[in-house]
């Protein structure tokens, strides 16, 4: 699902604007796999697979792949539908600098529902 | 043109201006809105004929929300909203406009007060209608930073209020919900965190309140992750007497993020309570 990422929100001008000030790269971790994503103006210019040796990002979501399965339903369930309904049950850890996380919040939740459309 | 029933006012008494809006006439309905956000949350039921009818159904906004001001000197303490500033602010409203034993309907923080006006109030009120009610949440995140020079509170409010929402409720809903909380000012939702998160903890005196002197519902979304209908089950359970409904399909504000919806759960509410 994360792999077709960079497509599905570099096409969505929707997505696009509400990123257009983060320049980041940011870890998402779907169980043991690991995932960096490089953000430009609100585009996705690269989606790179771990493992890794001395890279660096701003912030890391990791949570297990089982809940990211659920997450990315066309229609999650109640509890799973939202980054931070996984945070308040518990299912996912927020690593790294929280600020920028914070300051790119509504984009990162956009970010992170696209594989929905698949 | 269409010019919707809906009136807008000023009230000023002791240190507030308070603007609120109005429509419809008969038993007076006193909406509460949720933290950080404000009164047109209710333009659904402000606009509904059929509750209208027989409801003067009013919403405010609290101050240093919406159109309300901040009391003189705002600018030089933090605000922190408390279970004892928010019962008397609520109560002093339906005092001066001489609302006689109004319905309060109240979401989120406004689900939670309603709890403690059932302990203090009961009498002066004719029903109580706690949406999104839980006796207590705690942090699941740093809220410091909705209230940060190096983040964009309305960008940051309005994340946390569009995660709260159902994915099935309708997109142009949802978002001016969104748009409500990326119009607070800097702190305010923060502000009503504290007694939502912090101080407002009511679990141990659930068990004095008598429905018996002032009925109790209890609506709540079953995608709502922040009071959650296990939240508000759990208080229910401890209520001799609150009736307790699960709103398929809505979230954490349910009047704004799918108004439809949610008025086919208010008005049979409603109902029952006109005819008692």
């Amino acid at each position: 699902m994360i792999d077709r990422i960079a497509q599905l929100v570099n096409e969505d001008a929707a997505i696009v604007r509400w990123g257009r000030h983060m320049n980041e790269t940011f870890m998402v971790e779907v169980g043991e796999q690991q995932y960096l994503l490089a953000v430009h103006g609100g585009l996705i210019q690269s989606v790179d697979k771990g493992p890794f040796v001395m890279r660096p990002w701003r912030f890391a979501i990791r949570a297990k792949a089982e809940c990211w399965q659920k997450f990315w339903q066309k229609i999650p369930a109640p509890g799973w539908h939202d980054l931070f309904a996984l945070l308040r049950r518990g299912e996912v850890v927020f690593e790294g600098d929280q600020r920028v996380l914070m300051a790119h919040l509504l984009y990162l939740k956009l970010v992170l529902a696209a594989p929905r459309r698949l | 043109m269409k010019l919707e029933p809906i009136v807008g006012r000023y009230a000023q008494f002791k240190k507030y201006r308070i603007y609120f809006e109005e429509a419809g006439q008969g038993i007076p309905l006193l909406c509460l809105h949720t933290a950080g956000s404000d009164g047109r949350q209710y333009r659904g039921v402000l606009n509904d004929a059929q509750i209208t009818k027989n409801f003067r159904v009013i919403a405010f906004d609290m101050p240093w929300h919406g159109k309300s001001s901040p009391p003189a000197g705002w600018q030089n303490e933090d605000y922190r909203l408390t279970t004892d500033s928010y019962t008397a602010m609520i109560m002093d409203f339906a005092r001066e406009l001489a609302l006689e034993r109004p319905v309060v309907m109240g979401c989120s923080i406004g689900g939670r007060i309603v709890l403690d006006l059932a302990l203090k109030h009961a009498r002066e009120l004719r029903a109580l209608i706690g949406l999104q009610t839980g006796a207590y949440v705690e942090r699941y995140y740093d809220a410091s930073w909705l209230d940060h020079p190096e983040v964009h509170g309305g960008r940051a409010c309005g994340a946390i209020a569009y995660g709260l929402m159902s994915p099935l409720s309708p997109e142009t809903e949802r978002w001016e919900t969104v748009w409500h909380y990326m119009q607070g000012g800097p702190g305010v939702f923060t502000g009503d965190l504290h007694f939502y998160q912090v101080e407002g903890d009511i679990r141990g005196r659930l068990g004095d309140i008598d429905t018996g002197a002032c009925p109790l519902y209890l609506l709540t979304g079953e995608y709502d992750y922040s009071a959650s209908p296990r939240d508000t089950e759990a208080a229910a359970a401890r209520i001799k007497g609150a009736k307790f409904t699960v709103m398929k399909g809505l979230g954490h504000f349910p009047m704004s993020e799918n108004p439809e919806a949610f008025l086919g759960y208010l008005r049979p509410v409603l109902e029952e309570i006109r005819a008692t």
